[in-house]
């Protein structure tokens, strides 16, 4: 075996500095902590405040519903409850769960002190934590969504839901949606660039290989909701019809939209609990997982798989029988790849000794439920049983076997084995067995008997039944079930209250587990980031957890003084460079409260508080980014085993180059979805343009293209003339040159667009044409701040050739924005060529 | 009128869509129920069994790749060859299949019915159905009615589905899988029953407030029969002759009923609720929310916003007692 790369002993002050670098604020300024340690508990801690809230509203309708004609709650709260809950549940509680458990375990696991954006993350959380909470409270106030948590339009649009009700989802969701793809990007950088040398991607662990594929999927998944979203509230608040089919739009846009995030969404769920248990079963079983080559190909293939599916949930509305086939024989595919994982967990729970413990009862339990819906998930992709099933009862017990099943299940066994990774020691044993025995019966009472009642009949989304149909002891032994499961939930989190204390120093490894995240931790995460050479570190070089502790490994100690990590590569995990990390801040709280601010005000129609809710989070958000990319040092720091790195990297090896790219990608599907609705109703529409509609005039877009170019061209010449004279002269002028075309071309566009009699409000045309506008508008809107900021740091002298991020960063949107643009401007024009 | 079915699609009337569905069902069913067992029974092995070298990469390809490939390349055929019994299949080209995709053509391809398919037009609205029979090809105006149709046993019966306002969608379990109603689309079903019989149907897609309160009855019937109870649907109304009755008409002109209200052969003329020509033969009141007879049509009169709050229809508060029951006695007697 190799020696550690760092000699002993160590300098006596390294440990003392290091403790002093990642020093928590305390006292109530624990609230302007950014470290993962800290956001993911709050992150796991809101989220499961929000499961026992839309926990509650579960309780209410099994309440109302399980005796017929009752009358606990009438069809207005319980229209709000069911949607509520189907909100709270998906948008408050699953996703930020996965996304939480991702944050806290993540680095420690990777063998990173932190994720590579801090503030990113506390930025998310407190966006979510506060938006969540406000979202949660309209039901007090009776202003609660009541359109179903997938809000088909036309019922939610203007006609059929006038007042508050339905923007406050679109709002509430929306920006909630932009909470998740801000994690989702740290995720993605922080598992590509922050992994310990010699972690290349075939050592990951598969929890980190499914958080990549998640990670991945929320970038592509949630535009389309985004989009959805804005479009819906435009049509809402200015009457823009893209969903009235009596103005030239189509309801079902909505649902291809929707679906094509909602059935990716299942999965983004789904495959981090999938992560999870492949964890926990190799510990358990105290054996590597059994082919877990084919369990990362499945989890891969699963992903891409998932976004095509998603016309499944729309069987009933008048498909053509090639189609439903098509996405039929899709959905059954998808079972398969879930069948590898099922069978890789079974193997490898026959060849170990299988420890009996609570996580290997959660483990069991999910077998026993997960299992059940896929199956009936199969049923559901066979298009004629789907025409009768589908949004029935059948379907309500098929959802929540996979997702109670398939995720909550998984993220309490984690819970339970994770447990001494917060507090250093397990939960209580008793406590655990009677949850997870709880949870098990309780689920199966509650939702078994939903297939009978769904197919005996009862359509979702009721809130009262005659007692005629011969559904009444079904709905009773539903109602039984949803206590019975609510008690296990009440155990498993008094367990938590009574026996769950997080503590900074951690040294405990109680399941005898393998990964990087069982090291002994303290506030900076790892003493010293571990040199990995195979997939269970700790089972193959038992010395580890010593040298690890002892600062025989890579970078010992704080080598700035600041907080810091390692950044690698991509594929091999060579070390590249030393991230400067920042410390702890009220910037992302207070940007957090001024986006919640802005969005929420916006809703109820308060212009000015949301303006100011705005600009709180455009000033502190722009002083964060002022504080990031410190002064390079010019001279080179010794991390061990040899290597010297720079504390500091531009360009394409830069963490920040990747995220720009991701949210780039982000960008671009969103885009993408908006020239599918363009190309959507003009495939759907008997001539286009519609009569008595003409097409914007080619001149002006040719010049808006052309001064578009001109715009990008001057942008390029200064990033060629960056580093070759002194930074002021190449930066200032061409940016702000760059930005007075940016806007001759924005203005081209829209004099093209207002020339023409097209208006927005009165056809799906004018609607999606002014939207495309739109678009481009706010892209230079967008440019104008990156801009005015990147001069800024010019005059401020925080720009160089070796300080140059900011700059790179704002370089790549507006070449982005120019390419976006421009296609923008071809898209509509292109039904000329048919 | 005969007693109604449980609706269930498990107990699917003879001869319909939804028998072959149910038994498709079973199938189903069964081997989900052998799968389930058998992994469930693999999992408790593994876990308490005493380790073995046996859990290898076999079991991954065996079970997680062999078995549910063949077992899904099965149940496609099998389920495709089961959709196209129960849909007529359409044709397409390749081409077809791409714009198909995304449901694009749908609402333009709707062949003309074999000839002598009785064509039915049901229009979802909040939260009742409007039924349409058209009995001369193209005229949907002579026997309208709400919240019920009526088939000839045996005989199949073409239903074109569409809405006014919202989506919603029409499910009878016991005949036929359900067809959402979209807006901007005419959605077609074929119902068919071999036996007589009452069958209830539900709105199965959400529709706003009263989503659950909007069920429809569908009732299959011998062929004479059923023509008899189609030529009286068509048949205008005439002042009654009764002196009660009388009394009943003259309080339905003295509220504001036909604003909303057609009863053919009396100025009557309203659009927005349902016809009421033929009010008295229907089986409930309310789409499916009351049982229809003399007592629940004054109630309903009376009450309306009590017993289906949110609904299009006021409480009728100006009729004093004796108005109220001629009103439903008038109205009962529109057979």
């Amino acid at each position: 075996m190799s020696a550690p790369p760092n000699a002993l002993p160590r300098p006596a002050q390294e440990l003392a500095r290091l403790e002093q670098a990642w020093e928590p604020p305390q006292g109530w300024r624990l609230l302007s902590a950014v470290n993962n340690t800290y956001i993911g508990l709050f992150y796991i801690g809101a989220a499961l405040l929000f499961l026992v809230l839309g926990g509650i509203l579960a309780l209410l309708m099994r309440t109302q519903l399980a005796v017929p004609e009752n009358d606990l709650v009438d069809y207005d709260l319980y229209n709000q409850l069911f949607t509520m809950h189907g909100s709270v549940m998906m948008f408050l509680f699953a996703v930020p769960v996965i996304e939480a458990i991702a944050i806290l375990l993540l680095p420690a696991m990777l063998g990173a002190r932190d994720l590579p954006f801090p503030r990113l993350s506390a930025y998310a959380f407190w966006a979510y934590f506060v938006g969540g909470i406000v979202f949660f409270g309209t039901i007090f106030f009776d202003v609660a969504p009541d359109g179903g948590w997938f809000m088909y339009p036309p019922l939610t649009s203007y006609e059929h839901s006038p007042g508050l009700r339905a923007d406050f989802w679109l709002l509430g969701i929306g920006f909630i949606e932009i909470s998740a793809i801000a994690g989702a990007i740290e995720i993605v950088v922080g598992i590509l660039r922050t992994r310990a040398p010699g972690m290349t991607l075939d050592k990951m662990p598969v929890y980190v290989w499914a958080m990549l594929v998640v990670g991945g999927m929320i970038i592509f998944a949630f535009p389309p909701v985004i989009l959805a979203t804005a479009l819906l509230e435009l049509e809402r608040a200015f009457h823009w019809p893209f969903f009235l089919a009596e103005r030239g739009g189509d309801p079902l846009l909505w649902q291809h939209l929707f679906w094509l995030f909602g059935h990716p969404d299942v999965y983004i769920i789904f495959l981090p609990g999938a992560g999870l248990v492949s964890m926990i079963v190799a510990t358990m079983a105290r054996t590597p997982l059994v082919g877990y080559e084919w369990v990362v190909l499945a989890l891969v293939a699963t992903g891409f798989i998932s976004f095509a599916l998603w016309v499944h949930h729309m069987f009933a509305t008048g498909m053509p029988h090639l189609t439903t086939s098509f996405f039929s024989a899709a959905s059954m595919a998808v079972a398969i790849p879930t069948g590898i994982q099922v069978f890789a967990w079974l193997a490898t729970l026959r060849r170990g000794q299988v420890q009996k413990a609570t996580p290997t009862w959660f483990v069991l339990g999910f077998f026993g439920t997960f299992v059940l819906g896929g199956l009936t998930g199969v049923m559901l992709a066979v298009a004629p049983y789907d025409w009768q099933v589908h949004d029935s009862y059948f379907v309500v017990a098929h959802l929540h076997y996979v997702l109670i099943g398939g995720m909550v299940f998984p993220v309490f066994a984690a819970i339970y084995y994770w447990a001494p990774f917060v507090s250093g020691k397990p939960l209580s044993e008793r406590m655990g067995k009677w949850a997870c025995a709880l949870m098990f019966i309780g689920l199966n009472l509650a939702f078994f008997p939903m297939h009978i009642v769904g197919l005996s009949g009862m359509p979702r989304r009721v809130w009262t039944y005659s007692d005629t149909l011969g559904w009444e002891q079904w709905n009773m032994l539903s109602s039984v079930g949803a206590f019975v499961l609510a008690a296990g939930f009440g155990v498993a989190f008094l367990d938590l209250l009574l026996h769950l204390r997080p503590k900074g120093k951690v040294d405990s490894n109680p399941w005898d587990a393998g990964t990087l995240e069982w090291l002994p931790l303290d506030n900076y995460g790892v003493r010293s980031i571990p040199h990995v050479t195979s997939r269970d570190p700790l089972w193959d070089r038992p010395q580890l957890r010593e040298e690890v502790e002892r600062g025989e490994h890579f970078l010992p100690g704080t080598l700035t003084g600041d907080r810091e990590t390692l950044v690698t590569s991509a594929i091999d995990a060579r070390p590249q460079y030393v991230l400067r990390l920042p410390g702890p801040s009220w910037l992302p709280l207070l940007a957090g409260l001024g986006t919640a601010a802005f969005f929420l005000f916006l809703t109820v129609k308060s212009l000015v508080a949301s303006a100011l809710g705005g600009v709180i989070a455009l000033v502190s958000i722009f002083m964060w980014l002022w504080q990031s990319e410190p002064a390079p040092s010019a001279r080179l720091y010794d991390v061990g085993g040899g290597i010297k790195l720079p504390d500091h990297m531009t360009g394409s090896r830069s963490h920040s180059w990747w995220a720009m790219v991701v949210l780039l990608l982000v960008d671009a599907t969103i885009f993408s979805c908006l020239v599918f609705a363009y190309c959507y109703f003009w495939t759907v529409s008997a001539a286009w343009p519609p009569p008595p509609f003409g097409f914007p005039d080619v001149t002006a877009t040719v010049a808006c293209i052309a001064s578009w170019t001109v715009s990008a061209t001057v942008l390029f010449l200064a990033h060629r003339a960056f580093g070759r004279s002194a930074p002021r002269v190449p930066l200032i002028v061409p940016i702000a040159l760059g930005t007075a075309f940016a806007w001759i071309a924005f203005v081209l566009a829209f004099r093209a667009l207002a020339q023409t009699d097209v208006r927005p409000d009165q056809h799906a045309y004018g609607a999606v044409l002014y939207t495309l506008l739109s678009w481009q508008g706010l892209h230079v809107v967008l440019l104008t701040l990156m801009g005015g900021y990147t001069i800024a740091r010019a005059i401020a002298g925080r720009a160089s050739a070796m300080r140059r991020n900011a700059f790179d960063n704002t370089r790549l949107m507006w070449y982005y924005a120019a390419v976006q643009s421009a296609l923008g401007c071809l898209v509509v024009h292109a039904p000329r060529m048919m | 009128m005969s007693e109604m079915r449980l609706p269930s699609a498990l107990h699917a009337a003879p001869g319909s869509g939804a028998e072959l569905l149910s038994e498709l069902g079973l199938v189903l069913y069964c081997g989900a129920g052998i799968i389930f067992i058998v992994v469930v029974a693999l999992a408790l092995h593994a876990t308490f069994a005493k380790p073995s070298p046996a859990g290898t990469r076999a079991w991954i390809v065996g079970g997680g790749i062999v078995f549910p490939l063949l077992t899904l390349f099965l149940l496609l055929n099998y389920t495709l060859a089961v959709g196209s019994a129960v849909a007529a299949l359409e044709s397409g080209t390749a081409l077809q299949l791409l714009l198909d995709c995304f449901g694009i053509d749908a609402q333009k391809r709707i062949p003309p019915p074999s000839p002598g398919t009785m064509r039915v037009h049901v229009i979802g609205k909040q939260w009742w159905w409007e039924v349409r029979y058209e009995i001369v090809r193209g005229d949907t105006s002579t026997a309208v009615l709400a919240n019920e149709l009526h088939l000839p046993v045996g005989e199949p019966v073409e239903l074109l589905l569409t809405t006014t306002d919202v989506i919603h969608s029409f499910w009878v379990p016991s005949l036929a899988g359900k067809v959402d109603m979209i807006p901007g689309r005419t959605n077609r079903l074929i119902l068919r029953a071999n036996t007589p019989g009452l069958y209830r149907g539900q709105c199965a897609e959400y529709c706003g407030g009263q989503h659950a309160l909007m069920a429809l009855y569908v009732k299959s019937q011998p062929r004479r029969e059923f023509e008899t109870w189609l030529q009286r649907q068509a048949r205008s109304v005439t002042r009654p002759d009764d002196a009660f009755l009388l009394a009943g008409y003259e309080a339905f002109f003295k509220g504001t009923c036909p604003d909303c209200h057609t009863v053919r052969g009396t100025p009557a003329t309203g659009k927005s609720g349902p016809d009421l020509t033929h009010v008295g033969s229907r089986y409930s009141l309310a789409a499916g929310t009351l049982r229809n007879h003399v007592g629940t049509m004054a109630g309903w009169i009376a009450g309306a916003q009590d017993i289906k709050p949110g609904n299009a229809m006021p409480d009728s508060e100006i009729y004093t007692g004796r108005e109220l029951r001629a009103l439903a006695a008038w109205l009962g007697s529109l057979e």
